[in-house]
């Protein structure tokens, strides 16, 4: 699907993050060791996935991305130069209470100044897209865990951002709205084009979205695999049972223990 | 010692309009006023010790005819607007401070709970000769006793903002005013009008505690002058105004509740 392209949208050199206020580790005198060093670099519209065992510095990895942690050490390059414009979705939906979910799906435009208008028109096009017709003026308190976090999808994509980071995004919702989002998710990434770098815990998620995907060692988390998935695309249930998608997901097994 | 230890009133139940039960207290309160009627007539005390409803009544259309009684409530009502303004200003201002700087709360909170310990009541007289009998003393002493649960229920609501919605905002890269405007004054709203339905209430407080002091105007000037002239039906007219104005600015708080925390009610 995604050939080598020249410049890579994201490339993460030697990206190092120490906490200063952790526990006395007597293994990293600088601070608490949460990850890396790890260097690799994400290609225009690529899905990647991230693995690796609780603790190992996932989280931290995205949250560096999206300049909520500074890097101790190394250096994270985007191909514009600039910051580019991210697209963040939360393990826990973190919608405001206080705001229907056409308002949550508008507020990163507003954070642009963008007249209200247009933000209204694009969010209503999100809407559509994640399929939440009908719930549009809803509060966040009468949506199910899978509406909540349609909304919170539609929320990172409605400024159109140069990269969606998403942290575990369906690890609190139950298997069958897990592997119904899964779908949604492919179908968006394919329509919206985006860059995409996702957490998870869950190896068949990674090899039912991803083109490659990442292992992380325990903590502190270095790059243990860069796996390719060269599973055809679009991608189906019953893929899961072809002996490519077992062999692959046995070296993923293999890696993360 | 910190802020955190007048957190409970922060937690205070926003009270529900429901409509059957709300005649019950009217029956209770008309009940009560009819055997206090029966009480002055038959035991006999003089009207200056206690008056029957019957001559309030009586001394209220007076008060309200002769146009005495709208003037000294609008001086009041000024003083109270007033002081809970800039209590309720600088509470917040204050709060926000305290709210985004560990420093500065530990260098002001210290004296900030000390000066709990004075009583602005009792100081108040000291209030009314350094700035004189005139109306910015009693906004001051209005404004000084709002000023404290406004500005704990501000720091309560700000501290409440959730982490992960700052992380939102911040991947967004929101600027300060769009934090402010955007997550933390709706975020922490709740709260704060918690404060706010305190504050209203006691403003009424301080505002009369000047009056009574040193004025030569508003119902606390009233009172004095039926004290002084054994007119005790006037007192009953100043006291009752003063009630039904907390009433109402506790009411316009709740209906401000109500209208911007529309998102928290069933
Ligand atoms: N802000 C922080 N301050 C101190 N330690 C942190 C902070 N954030 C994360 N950590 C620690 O860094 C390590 C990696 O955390 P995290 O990135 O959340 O792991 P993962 O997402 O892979 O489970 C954990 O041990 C965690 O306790
Ligand atoms: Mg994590």
């Amino acid at each position: 699907m995604t050939r080598k392209p020249a410049s890579p949208v994201v490339s993460v050199q030697n990206l190092s993050v120490l906490f200063a206020d952790g526990s006395n580790d007597a293994s990293s005198p600088g601070g608490f060791h949460a990850l890396g060093p790890v260097t690799f670099s994400v290609c225009p519209r690529e899905f990647v996935c991230v693995l690796g065992p609780s603790g190992s510095g996932k989280s931290t990895l995205l949250r560096a991305l999206a300049g909520l942690v500074p890097p101790t050490s190394g250096e994270i390059t985007f191909s514009g130069g600039e910051r580019p414009r991210i697209g963040f979705v939360f393990q826990q939906a973190n919608l405001m209470p206080w705001r229907s979910v056409l308002e949550n799906i508008t507020l990163p435009l507003e954070i642009e100044n963008q007249p209200v208008h247009i933000a209204r028109q694009h969010a209503l096009e999100l809407v559509e897209l994640v399929g939440l017709q009908g719930f549009e003026h809803s509060l966040p308190r009468d949506l199910s865990g899978g509406m909540a976090q349609r909304v919170a999808l539609a929320r990172a994509l409605v400024h159109d951002p140069d990269i969606l980071l998403l942290d575990e995004p369906f690890g609190s919702l139950d298997a069958l709205t897990r592997e119904r989002m899964w779908t949604e998710l492919s179908r968006i990434w394919q329509v919206r084009q985006k860059t995409v770098i996702m957490v998870t815990h869950s190896i068949s998620e990674a090899l039912f979205l991803a083109d490659r995907v990442l292992v992380l060692t325990a903590r502190p988390g270095r790059v243990k695999m860069d796996l390719k998935v060269d599973l055809p695309r679009p991608r189906e249930d019953e893929m899961r049972y072809t002996l490519h998608f077992g062999r692959l997901a046995r070296r993923l097994k293999e890696a993360i223990e | 010692m910190d802020l955190h230890l007048t957190q409970k009133i922060a937690i205070l139940p926003v009270p529900r309009p429901t409509r059957l039960p709300s005649l019950v207290p009217l029956l209770v309160l008309f009940l009560a006023i009819a055997g206090w009627e029966l009480f002055a007539r038959f035991a006999g005390l003089p009207a200056f010790i206690l008056p029957s409803p019957t001559q309030v009544a009586e001394r209220f259309g007076r008060a309200l005819m002769s146009g005495n009684l709208l003037y000294h409530t609008a001086i009041t009502l000024l003083q109270i607007l007033l002081g809970l303004l800039s209590g309720v200003l600088a509470a917040l201002m204050l709060g926000y401070a305290i709210a985004k700087s560990r420093l500065f709360e530990q260098v002001v909170s210290p004296f900030l709970v000390a000066s709990q310990a004075i009583p602005i009541v009792a100081i108040a007289p000291l209030l009314v000769i350094w700035f004189g009998p005139g109306m910015f003393s009693k906004v001051l002493i209005c404004a000084l006793i709002v000023f404290f649960p406004v500005l704990v229920n501000t720091v309560v609501g700000l501290r409440a903002v959730p982490r992960s919605l700052y992380e939102l905002m911040r991947s967004l890269r929101a600027s300060r005013w769009q934090m402010l405007r955007l997550l933390e004054i709706p975020a922490a709203l709740p709260v704060f009008l918690g404060g706010l339905r305190i504050g209203a209430t006691l403003s009424v407080i301080g505002a009369v505690v000047g009056e009574l002091v040193g004025a030569d105007r508003g119902l606390g000037f009233l009172i004095n002058v039926g004290r002084g002239q054994y007119d005790t039906a006037l007192v009953f007219v100043a006291v009752i105004t003063l009630i039904v104005l907390a009433l109402g600015l506790y009411g316009l708080v709740i209906l401000l509740e109500n209208r911007l925390l529309a998102w928290q009610k069933q």
